[in-house]
C-alpha cells in the first residue's frame, strides 16, 4: 500500500526526522489558510499515487496566499495519469542550497534491507544510478544489530563534506531505518534530502510504500488507506479476496494463482486477443469468490468473451463450477463464457456445469481460443 | 534418485490440527509421505490420523521421532516464528507453505535459518514432490509421475499445469519444487538447478519464472557456466502491464526493469530452450533429449 507524500511526512516527523512545515488542504480555501499561515509563498502539490506530478502540472508555486488558492483549485479535480486529485500539500518554498537522496528497501538478492545514499538526488536519480553507479553509496543492513553508527556516519560524510551535515544525515538514516520496522514498510525514500543556505539537513519529499501483509499488524497505518486515490473495482477486488487489476482487452480472465493467470493472459495474446484484466480468485475455493469476481468483470464494458481458467489443488473445480452458476443466478451474463477446470473434484465440476447448461474444457489452449474467437465475434 | 526429499524424509507437520494442515497433512500420508509427527501447542499427547503423535513443540518432536524435514502450515503472523523454531530445533529442511509473510520478519528469519544449517523452501510455496517416493506441502500426487525432468517453480497452479503437461505425454519428474514469489526466499532457483545437475536421475530441467526481480537472470547465467543437462524455460506475464513500481529504489536496486522480454531474452542467450506456453514444453523437451 502506497501512502501519499503528506502521511509519508508526517510518519517521518514522528521519527524525529527534520521535516520543513506544511499540512494537507481538501479545498482552496483551506489552501489559502495553510498559505497565510506559512507566510504566502509556498508550493502547492497533488497529492496522488502517481509519478510525475511536477509535469503534468500538479506542482505550482505561489507567491501570495491568493495565488496559493487559484492554484489549489486549479489541481483539485484534475486528473494525473488516470487518478483525481482529492487533496493537495501546502508547503512553504523552500530554498535549496543541494538535493541528495536517501532510501531503504528490502532487496531479493542479500536478502537484507539496504540503505542507499547519493549526494546526486532529485528526480533524475534513476539516470544518475543508470549512468553514474558510483554515485550510488549502498550499505547491505544486518537487520539484528540495525544501522551502526559507524556506518551512517560513514554514509552522511559520502552526502556532506560538513561534520555537522553528515552527523544530522547519519541520524536521519538511522530514523528512517526505525521507522521502516516501526510501520512495516517495504519501501522509504526521502527525495530529495536537502541542505537550505543555513546549512540545516531536511527531508523534503517522501515516499513510503507499506507492506500489505504487515496490515493486520498496524491498525493505525491501514486506517491511512485512501480508497479514492485507487479504482473502484480493484477496492471492490480487495474486499471480497481478490487482486484484480484492469486491462483494455476483450477477454476477461479469472484463473486461481497470479503465476496460471499471467501465463492465461499471455495465452490470450498468444491466440491473438487481448486480456480484459488480471484477475486471481486465490488459493482457496469459495463459491461467494466466484461470484464476486464474475460481478467485477461484467461491470467492465470492455469484456466481449469471459474465460474461466482454473487448476485444481487446494482450490476445488466443483466450488467454483457452484459459484459460476450461482453467480448466473442472481444477474445474468450479456456475454459468452468459457470455461476450463481440470484437477481436484474436476467430475463434479463438469456434471455441476452441463447440468445448468455451461459446456466445461479441460485444455487450456482450447479454453483460450474459443475465448479469443467469441470475443472477436462480438466485437 | 531426487533432490531434497525422498523415502528417507521424516517429516513433522507444523500446525497439524489446524484447517490447512489437517488436510494436507492427510493427504502427504495417502502419498506415502513418512509424516512421523505434527506440532499445534496445547495439543501435544493426541495422535493424528492414528499415526502421527501432536507434540508442543518441534523441539520435542525432533527429540521423539527423529523428524529431519518440516512443513509449516501456521497463520502468516506467526509463521516466521515457526521457521525460527524448526531451524533452532535442529530439522535440516524446512518447507513453509504460507504465504502472506510479511517480507521484514523474513529479513530476521533467513539468517537464522543460514547459522542453523538448515535449508527453507518458500516461504509463499507448494512445496516439493519427488513422485512416487515423498510429497511435502500442497502439488497435487495423482498430477505427478516418477521419472526424470527436475521442475522448478516461482508459481503454484502454473507449475502444475506443467507438470500436467509433462505426465499426460510421458514425461515423469525426479522433482518437483515450488520455491515461492515472495521477495525473500530460501532457495533459489540455481540451488535448485545445482542439485538436479548433480542428481545422476534427472536427465533435464524445467524452469518456470515470472515477472520481478533478476532471480531469472541469476539463473540464466548460472546455467550457462554450471549446468549440462538441458533447460526448458518458461516466464510468465508477457502481458502484463507495467508499473507498480516500488518507488526509485526497486529500480536502483536491480539495475532492471523485470519484464517478461528481458528474461527470456536472458534465457535464450543462456542456451535455454523457451516455451511460449505451456503446452510448448513437451514439443521443446523432445527436441532436446
Amino acid at each position: 500500500m502506497n501512502l501519499h507524500e503528506y502521511q509519508a511526512r508526517e510518519i517521518l516527523r514522528l521519527h524525529g526526522i527534520p521535516v520543513p512545515p506544511g499540512d494537507v488542504a481538501s479545498t482552496p480555501a483551506e489552501a489559502r489558510a495553510l498559505a497565510e499561515r506559512l507566510g504566502g509563498k509556498v508550493v502547492v502539490k497533488a497529492q496522488v499515487h502517481a509519478g510525475g506530478r511536477g509535469k503534468a502540472g500538479g506542482v505550482k508555486l505561489a507567491g501570495t496566499a491568493a495565488e496559493a488558492e487559484a492554484h489549489a483549485r486549479a489541481i483539485l479535480g484534475m486528473t494525473i495519469k488516470g487518478l483525481t486529485v482529492h487533496k493537495v500539500l501546502v508547503a512553504p518554498t523552500a530554498e535549496i542550497a543541494s538535493e541528495s537522496y536517501v532510501g531503504i528497501i528490502v532487496d531479493r538478492a542479500s536478502q537484507r534491507p539496504v540503505l542507499m545514499v547519493s549526494p546526486a538526488g532529485g528526480i533524475d536519480i534513476e539516470e544518475v544510478a543508470a549512468k553514474s553507479p558510483e554515485k550510488i553509496h549502498r550499505l547491505a543492513v544486518d537487520p539484528r544489530f540495525g544501522v551502526l553508527p559507524h556506518q551512517a556516519l560513514a554514509l552522511g560524510f559520502a552526502l556532506y563534506k560538513d561534520v555537522v551535515q553528515a552527523r544530522a544525515a547519519a541520524d536521519i538514516m538511522q530514523k528512517l531505518y526505525g521507522a521502516v520496522y516501526a510501520v512495516g514498510a517495504s519501501l522509504a525514500e526521502i527525495n530529495p534530502l536537502v541542505t537550505t543556505p543555513d546549512g540545516t539537513v531536511q527531508a523534503l519529499d517522501a515516499k513510503i510504500a507499506v507492506d500489505d501483509n504487515e496490515l493486520d499488524r498496524h491498525p493505525e497505518i491501514a486506517a491511512l488507506r485512501d480508497t479514492s486515490a485507487e479504482a473502484p473495482a480493484e477496492v471492490q477486488a480487495r474486499e471480497a479476496g481478490l487482486t484484480y487489476i484492469k486491462l483494455d482487452g476483450a477477454v476477461g480472465c479469472c484463473v486461481n494463482g497470479a503465476g496460471l493467470a499471467m501465463a492465461t493472459m499471455d495465452l490470450v495474446k498468444y491466440y491473438g486477443g487481448e486480456p480484459a484484466n488480471f484477475l486471481d480468485i486465490g488459493g482457496s475455493s469459495n463459491p461467494q469468490k466466484v461470484v464476486a469476481a464474475l460481478r467485477i468483470i461484467t461491470t467492465d464494458p470492455g469484456v466481449k468473451a469471459i474465460l474461466f481458467n482454473i487448476f485444481g489443488g487446494i482450490t476445488r473445480c466443483d466450488d467454483v463450477a457452484n459459484g459460476i452458476v450461482e453467480a448466473t443466478r442472481q444477474f445474468p451474463l450479456k456475454v459468452p463464457i468459457m470455461i476450463r477446470l481440470t484437477g481436484t473434484n474436476e467430475r463434479e465440476a463438469v456434471q455441476i456445469l452441463t447440468t445448468a447448461g455451461f459446456a466445461a474444457l479441460t485444455d487450456m489452449d482450447e479454453a483460450v481460443k474459443q475465448a479469443v474467437a467469441k470475443a472477436k465475434g462480438a466485437a | 534418485m531426487s533432490v531434497f526429499i525422498d523415502q528417507s524424509t521424516r517429516l513433522v507437520v507444523q500446525g497439524i490440527t489446524g484447517r490447512d494442515g489437517s488436510f494436507h497433512a492427510k493427504q502427504m500420508i495417502s502419498y506415502g509421505t513418512k509424516v512421523v509427527a505434527g506440532v499445534t501447542p496445547g495439543k501435544g499427547g493426541q495422535l493424528f490420523e492414528g499415526v502421527a503423535p501432536v507434540f508442543n513443540t518441534v523441539a520435542q518432536a525432533v527429540r521423539e521421532t527423529q523428524a529431519n524435514a518440516a512443513v509449516i502450515y501456521v497463520p502468516a503472523a506467526v509463521a516466521a516464528s515457526a521457521i525460527f523454531e524448526a531451524a533452532d530445533a535442529g530439522i535440516a529442511l524446512v518447507v513453509c507453505i504460507t504465504e502472506g509473510i510479511p517480507v521484514l520478519d523474513m529479513t530476521r528469519a533467513m539468517p537464522y535459518v543460514t547459522e542453523h544449517g538448515a535449508r527453507l523452501i518458500g516461504p509463499n510455496c507448494p512445496g516439493l514432490i519427488s513422485p512416487g517416493k515423498s510429497k511435502v506441502g500442497i502439488i497435487p500426487g495423482n498430477i505427478c509421475k516418477p521419472g526424470t525432468i527436475g521442475v522448478v517453480s516461482r508459481s503454484g497452479t502454473l507449475t502444475y499445469e506443467i507438470i500436467h503437461q509433462l505426465s499426460t505425454h510421458g514425461y515423469g519428474q525426479s522433482t518437483c519444487v515450488g520455491i515461492g514469489g515472495d521477495p525473500i526466499i530460501g532457495t533459489s532457483f540455481i540451488q535448485c538447478l545445482s542439485a538436479f545437475q548433480a542428481d545422476p536421475e534427472t536427465e533435464a530441467m524445467v524452469l518456470i519464472g515470472e515477472i520481478g526481480g533478476t532471480d531469472e537472470q541469476q539463473a540464466a547465467d548460472f546455467i550457462q557456466h554450471g549446468v549440462t543437462k538441458p533447460v526448458i524455460g518458461f516466464i510468465a506475464g508477457q502481458t502484463a502491464p507495467p508499473g507498480r513500481r516500488m518507488g526509485h529504489a526497486g529500480a536502483i536496486i536491480s539495475g532492471s526493469s523485470g519484464t517478461a522480454a528481458e528474461k527470456m531474452a536472458a534465457l535464450a542467450r543462456a542456451g535455454i530452450s523457451v516455451m511460449k506456453r505451456p503446452a510448448d514444453v513437451v514439443p521443446l523437451l523432445k527436441e532436446r533429449l
